[in-house]
């Protein structure tokens, strides 16, 4: 990862927010990443992004736990250890349902869960740069990331332009680093790179 | 307003003027005060009651299930009845935060955090009583199927009990990874607002370094809803698993075809009974009546009244096919051991129908629902009332059965099968405490999400949209996206 630089200007309204995503969008300039404190229901789209396929990986582990579930109880109470309950069949599905059900749904959740947390690189001790505090709390961020050509002068008054408020211009990293968030930590990447804004 | 509109017929879900802020001030500021008298108080009484529930266990351990009252033919008597009546307890939370999501239920986000801590709480102490039950506590991982070298020496996957493992274990984690996902956002707000430098380390810690990325939250939806949609089987499972426990035996008064159902219904009944206890008062406590509304209990009362009747029926249908059936054993569980109040735990019946079937019928009336000590008293008799139904599911069927030389004398809990009992409480109300003093009780994220379409100082802007025709409505909403 790198420390790049962005323009940041927040937002307190959905309505101008969906507004200035668009403006920027159509204008061209390359789209960070939009920090809200809840799901804004819509906005993905109008950022352009794509749907998630999360809900695909959680199929494919479902049906991994189904599988896993069935075919070792069958080969345990068929090859391993059959045992003579009664005289009732070894293969006796029906009493498994109950297991393979619950397997398929512990593996589902807990590789989805997984899987989220890599997708979206959470984990404890994980910290990244945070563009405004209040993007948790009531403001809508909105970052342009800058690139070499980028007039950062431009994109700030046409962030202003589009109703955003406290624009500035930020170098960040863009990954994560481990730290804990009571201390200010100085990357190994800001030491070597120092950029003049 | 980028929200959708919603009728006017529905009370606001959110009371008072609140912006986004005010919000996270509202539901936050708990967390940041220091401790309350009534906090410590109540924090110290229920570690003592856990303290005491690990002497009684630690008795238990050290001598013997001996310890306790059972007898033949009481295997199951206290133990059992608490580990069904907690597990029941917990439905509710799921019912909550996955049925009520796939509903599109707007209500629930005011309630799913604490239920879904409630449940997570009650299934931690529900899972205590067939572990330590066990007697010899140490071999309790030989419930896990794994290659070992005791024979190949496998479970036996035919039986409830195994189920009954899988279920109440997947459900414990299902239960925490969707309560934890939901709360990771909000932990993040607490972690950007804290000026203390502890606070900021833990909720830093905590909150995983979650940022409020459009895609983040894109695939948190996603993974809510999936969740969800994974929650809804699954808490109908576990209560269905746990009926089989009795349902596939062949115990007269057990052996009965309608326990999943009822099971199921009787979880959420005692589940939301706990729901109004706890919320009632930490409604109060923290202040947060304007999300916790008077609709939210309403509402909540009619679906206690609804499951409590459903659990009524069940009694009902009982006793005519056991009647209907004409199996002397069978006739002789239901008519003599449960409804004859002159048998030994006659009482025990006809206090479980008094508290579950005929007191929730007050909530048929407006008033009632909406009256909070009308509700607080009938939450606590609810949960009474389904503790009684497990006894006397459990041991109005075991002590007398069909040999008479086998009848065992009264059953009566000794001190520390009381006493595991109320550590469990200890266990429960501890985790709660520390949970309203740490997390937020409600879902700030959520709320935040609905508070647009359904606060209610927004949905005053809704009336005059109420006073236009469809035609003019339909005109301005047009222009206003182009």
């Amino acid at each position: 990862m790198a420390v790049k630089k962005f323009v940041v200007a927040c937002f307190d309204e959905e309505d101008v927010l969906f507004k200035a995503v668009k403006q920027v969008r159509k204008a061209g300039y390359k789209l960070h990443d939009v920090y809200t404190p809840m799901p804004i229901h819509g906005l993905d789209t109008a950022m352009g992004l794509r749907d998630t396929s999360l809900h695909t990986a959680g199929f494919v582990y479902g049906i991994t736990g189904t599988t896993i579930a069935l075919s070792s109880i069958s080969w345990i109470f068929t090859k391993d250890w059959p045992l003579n309950i009664g005289g009732k069949p070894h293969l006796a599905l029906p009493a498994w349902i109950p297991i393979t059900f619950e397997f398929t749904v512990l593996m589902a959740a807990v590789g989805m869960v997984l899987t989220f947390c890599y997708l979206c690189q959470l984990a404890p001790f994980v910290k990244k740069h945070h563009f405004h505090l209040r993007a948790t709390d009531d403001k809508f961020v909105m970052v342009i990331e800058c690139n070499g050509k980028t007039n950062d002068a431009e994109v700030s008054s046409f962030l202003s332009a589009a109703g955003g408020t406290e624009v500035n211009i930020q170098h960040a990293e863009t990954g994560w680093w481990l730290g804990t968030y009571d201390k200010e930590q100085k990357l190994i990447a800001d030491k070597t790179e120092t950029v003049t804004a | 307003m980028a929200s959708k509109y919603e009728s006017l017929v529905r009370a606001p879900l959110v009371d008072g003027t609140k912006t986004y802020h005010q919000v996270t001030e509202d539901i936050v500021r708990p967390i940041e005060a220091p401790p309350t008298r009534s906090w410590w108080i109540g924090f110290i009484i229920s570690v003592i009651l856990l303290l005491f529930g690990v002497y009684s266990i630690y008795r238990e351990v050290t001598y013997g299930v001996g310890q306790w009252n059972l007898n033949k033919t009481i295997g199951w008597g206290w133990d059992i009845t608490n580990f069904v009546w907690w597990v029941g307890i917990g439905h509710a939370g799921t019912l909550i935060s996955a049925i009520l999501l796939l509903f599109r239920q707007g209500w629930r986000t005011g309630v799913n955090r604490a239920a879904e801590a409630m449940t997570i709480f009650a299934v931690m102490c529900a899972g205590q009583f067939p572990i330590w039950h066990m007697g010899r506590v140490w071999m309790a991982f030989f419930v896990l199927p794994y290659p070992n070298t005791r024979g190949p020496l496998w479970v036996n996957f035919n039986s409830p009990l195994l189920w009954d493992v899988f279920a109440i274990s997947t459900y414990f984690t299902v239960s925490l990874l969707f309560w934890y996902s939901g709360l990771i956002p909000d932990l993040a707000t607490i972690r950007d607002r804290a000026k203390l430098k502890w606070r900021k380390k833990m909720y830093g810690v905590l909150s995983f370094g979650w940022t409020g990325s459009t895609k983040h939250w894109q695939r948190h939806e996603s993974l809510s809803l999936v969740l969800a949609g994974l929650s809804t089987p699954l808490v109908l499972s576990v209560h269905t698993i746990v009926s089989f426990d009795f349902a596939t035996s062949v115990i007269p008064g057990w052996h009965t075809t309608i326990f999943p159902p009822y099971f199921v219904a009787g979880a959420i009944f005692s589940g939301f009974a706990m729901v109004q206890t706890l919320l009632l008062v930490t409604r109060k406590v923290l202040k947060l009546e304007d999300y916790i509304t008077m609709e939210h209990i309403e509402v909540m009362n009619k679906v206690i009244v609804l499951t409590g009747s459903i659990v009524g029926i069940a009694y009902l249908t009982e006793l005519f096919i056991s009647w209907y059936g004409a199996n002397k054993y069978e006739n002789w569980a239901f008519f003599q051991n449960r409804l004859n109040l002159l048998s030994p735990y006659g009482w025990s019946y006809w206090l479980m129908m008094g508290c579950n079937v005929i007191s929730p019928q007050i909530f048929w009336f407006r008033k009632m629902r909406r009256n909070i000590v009308v509700t607080f008293f009938m939450s606590v008799i609810v949960n009474i009332g389904m503790w009684f139904e497990r006894f006397v599911i459990i041991v109005t069927s075991i002590y007398r059965d069909y040999i008479p030389s086998s009848w065992a004398t009264y059953y009566r809990p000794t001190i520390w099968e009381v006493g595991f009992y109320l550590g469990t409480f200890g266990l429960f109300f501890t985790c709660y405490f520390l949970f309203s003093k740490f997390f937020p009780v409600i879902a700030i994220a959520e709320i935040k999400h609905i508070l647009k379409k359904s606060g209610e100082s927004y949905k005053q802007k809704a009336v005059a949209v109420e006073a236009k025709d469809t035609d003019e409505y339909f005109h301005e909403t047009q222009h206003a996206h182009h």
